[in-house]
C-alpha cells in the first residue's frame, strides 16, 4: 500500500461508501465510516456513473455529452477525481 | 455581558444507546456509573421516529451503541428504521449475541457499517479485561463473517495500560482481520473508566512508544487499512474540540429516551435534560436548558473567551472540567492554558506509576 491505489477499470463505490442527498445542507455527499464527502459541481455526475460497469473511458465519453466542454478538459477533470477517489478508498 | 445565543447548527451524527445491557464488563467503559434498566428502554418503534426526526434536522450519521446493540432482539427492525430513514448506520459491537444469520439479516435491513471491538491481541489478556471467557475467540470469528458478507469494517480497540504495549500486534491483528480502518481509542476517563482511572492510565512513554509504532506502520505504509489515532487528554497541550463542540454536530439518545449534548453529559449537576418521551428532537436541539448550556462561547471565562481557538476547540471537554476542575464551565485541564493543566499531569504520573489496582468491572 506504500502507493496510493490506481484508478479501478471499472470503479464502483467501495463497500460501506453510499452516495446521498443532503437535503438540509442541500449538497450531494458520499457517507462513509466516520466520514462525509461533499460533492461539489460534477462530482455527483461522475460518482453516479461508478457502478462497476463503467470504465474511466466511458465515464469521460459520458460527462463530455452533459458539459459543453472540450473532452480533454473533462477527460482531466474526471480523471483526478477518481484518482482522489481512489486513494481515499471510496471507490474500488 | 451577555451575549443572544448563536442560532444552533444542523447536527450530523446521533449516538443512539439501544440498551446499557452488555455481556462484557470492560473496566474502561465510558457509560454511567448508574446504568439504566431493560424496562426503562425506548421501544423500536420510539427508535423509527427518532430517526426520522434526526434526519429531518440535518443527521446523516447514526451510530448504534450501548450497551451491546445486539443484546436486543428487535435490532433489525431497528436497522431496518434507519435505513428508511435515509441514515447511514454504523454498528457498534463486540459481537456477543451476533452470529451469521444476525448478522445476515441486519445487512439485508440496510446495515451500513460495522465497528468491532477488540480488548487485546492475546485472547487471555482480552478476556480478562472484558470480564468474559471466550469472548476474543467469538469476535474472531465474527470478524470472518463480517468481511464475508462484504460489509465495511473497522476494528476499535480502546487502549490502556494492560493493552497499549501490544499496539503494533494489534493494528496486525486488524489487518489481518480484513479490516478496512483501525481505530486506536485512547480510555476516555468518564464514567467506570474513571472508576478504574488508577488501573487503566498508561505512563508517558508508554504513550510515546505507542504513537511511534503506530507513526511508523503509517510511514511505511505497513498495510492497506486506514489507522485512526489520537493523542491521550491527559498526555496533550491542547483540547480537543469534543464531538465538534457541545451542542454543534452530534447528540446522543440514553436506552431511555434522554437527549445528551454528550454520552457523559449526565456527570455534570445540575443539567437539565429533556426526553424524546416529552418533547420532538429538534425542540430538545434548539432549546434543551442542557444543549444551551455550553453550546456557543458565551459560557465562557478566562482564559477561553479571549482565546483564539475558542471556536475551534470550543473550550475543550466539559466533562473533564467537572471530573478534574469541579466546575463544569472551567477550562479543560487538558489546556496548557487552564491553571490545573499541570495537575491533569501530575494526576497522570501518578496513576500510572502505583501499582494498578484490580479492575472494578462494568456493572458487576
Amino acid at each position: 500500500m506504500s502507493s496510493p491505489p490506481a484508478i479501478p477499470a471499472r470503479p464502483k463505490l467501495a463497500p460501506g461508501v453510499r452516495l446521498h442527498h443532503d437535503a438540509t445542507r442541500q449538497a450531494w455527499v458520499l457517507l462513509a465510516p466516520e466520514r462525509v464527502v461533499e460533492l461539489e459541481g460534477p462530482a455527483r455526475e461522475i460518482v453516479q456513473r461508478c457502478d462497476g460497469r463503467h470504465a474511466p473511458d466511458q465515464i469521460i465519453d459520458a460527462l463530455a455529452a452533459l458539459y459543453t466542454a472540450a473532452r480533454a478538459e473533462i477527460a482531466a477533470d474526471v480523471t483526478d477525481l477518481l484518482a482522489e477517489l481512489a486513494a481515499r478508498r471510496l471507490i474500488v | 455581558m451577555s451575549t443572544p445565543p448563536a442560532p444552533a447548527p444542523a447536527p450530523l451524527a446521533l449516538l443512539a444507546e439501544l440498551t446499557h445491557r452488555c455481556p462484557l464488563a470492560c473496566p474502561y467503559c465510558s457509560n454511567p456509573l448508574a446504568l439504566e434498566g431493560r424496562e426503562e428502554e425506548l421501544q423500536a418503534a420510539d427508535w423509527a421516529r427518532v430517526f426520522r426526526e434526526a434526519a429531518a434536522m440535518g443527521v446523516l450519521q447514526l451510530h448504534l451503541s450501548g450497551g451491546e446493540p445486539a443484546a436486543r432482539r428487535d435490532l433489525t427492525e431497528i436497522v431496518a428504521a434507519a435505513r428508511m430513514a435515509g441514515l447511514y448506520s454504523n454498528l457498534i459491537t463486540s459481537a456477543i449475541g451476533l452470529d451469521g444469520a444476525r448478522l445476515a439479516a441486519l445487512q439485508a435491513a440496510g446495515l451500513d457499517h460495522v465497528q468491532l471491538s477488540l480488548q487485546a491481541a492475546d485472547a487471555a489478556d482480552a478476556d480478562r479485561i472484558a470480564g468474559y471467557a471466550g469472548a476474543h475467540a467469538r469476535k474472531l470469528a465474527f470478524a470472518r463473517q463480517v468481511t464475508a458478507l462484504g460489509l465495511a469494517f473497522t476494528v476499535n480497540i480502546v487502549v490502556h495500560r494492560a493493552n497499549i504495549d501490544a499496539v503494533e500486534t494489534l493494528v496486525a491483528l486488524a489487518a489481518s482481520l480484513g479490516a478496512g480502518r483501525v481505530e486506536i481509542a485512547h480510555a476516555q476517563y468518564h464514567g467506570w473508566a474513571l472508576k478504574n482511572r488508577p488501573s487503566l492510565m498508561p505512563t508517558r512513554s508508554q504513550v510515546d512508544h505507542a504513537m511511534a509504532a503506530v507513526e511508523a506502520i503509517r510511514r511505511e505504509g505497513r498495510y492497506d487499512l486506514a489507522i485512526d489515532l489520537v493523542v491521550p487528554d491527559y498526555y496533550a497541550r491542547r483540547p480537543k474540540p469534543c464531538l465538534g463542540g457541545w451542542g454543534r454536530r452530534s447528540l446522543n439518545v440514553s436506552p431511555s429516551g434522554m437527549v445528551l449534548p454528550c454520552h457523559a453529559a449526565q456527570t455534570i449537576p445540575g443539567l437539565e435534560f429533556w426526553s424524546v418521551r416529552d418533547h420532538a428532537l429538534v425542540e430538545i436541539w434548539n432549546h434543551a436548558p442542557a444543549f444551551l448550556a455550553f453550546r456557543g462561547t458565551a459560557w465562557m471565562g478566562a482564559p477561553c473567551r479571549d482565546c483564539a481557538l475558542a471556536e475551534q476547540d470550543w473550550g475543550g471537554c466539559r466533562c473533564q472540567a467537572m471530573a478534574l476542575a469541579g466546575d463544569a464551565a472551567a477550562t479543560d485541564p487538558a489546556c496548557a492554558l487552564s491553571p490545573l493543566h499541570g495537575r491533569m499531569a501530575e494526576i497522570a504520573a501518578e496513576d500510572a506509576q502505583a501499582t494498578p489496582p484490580a479492575y472494578c468491572y462494568r456493572g458487576r
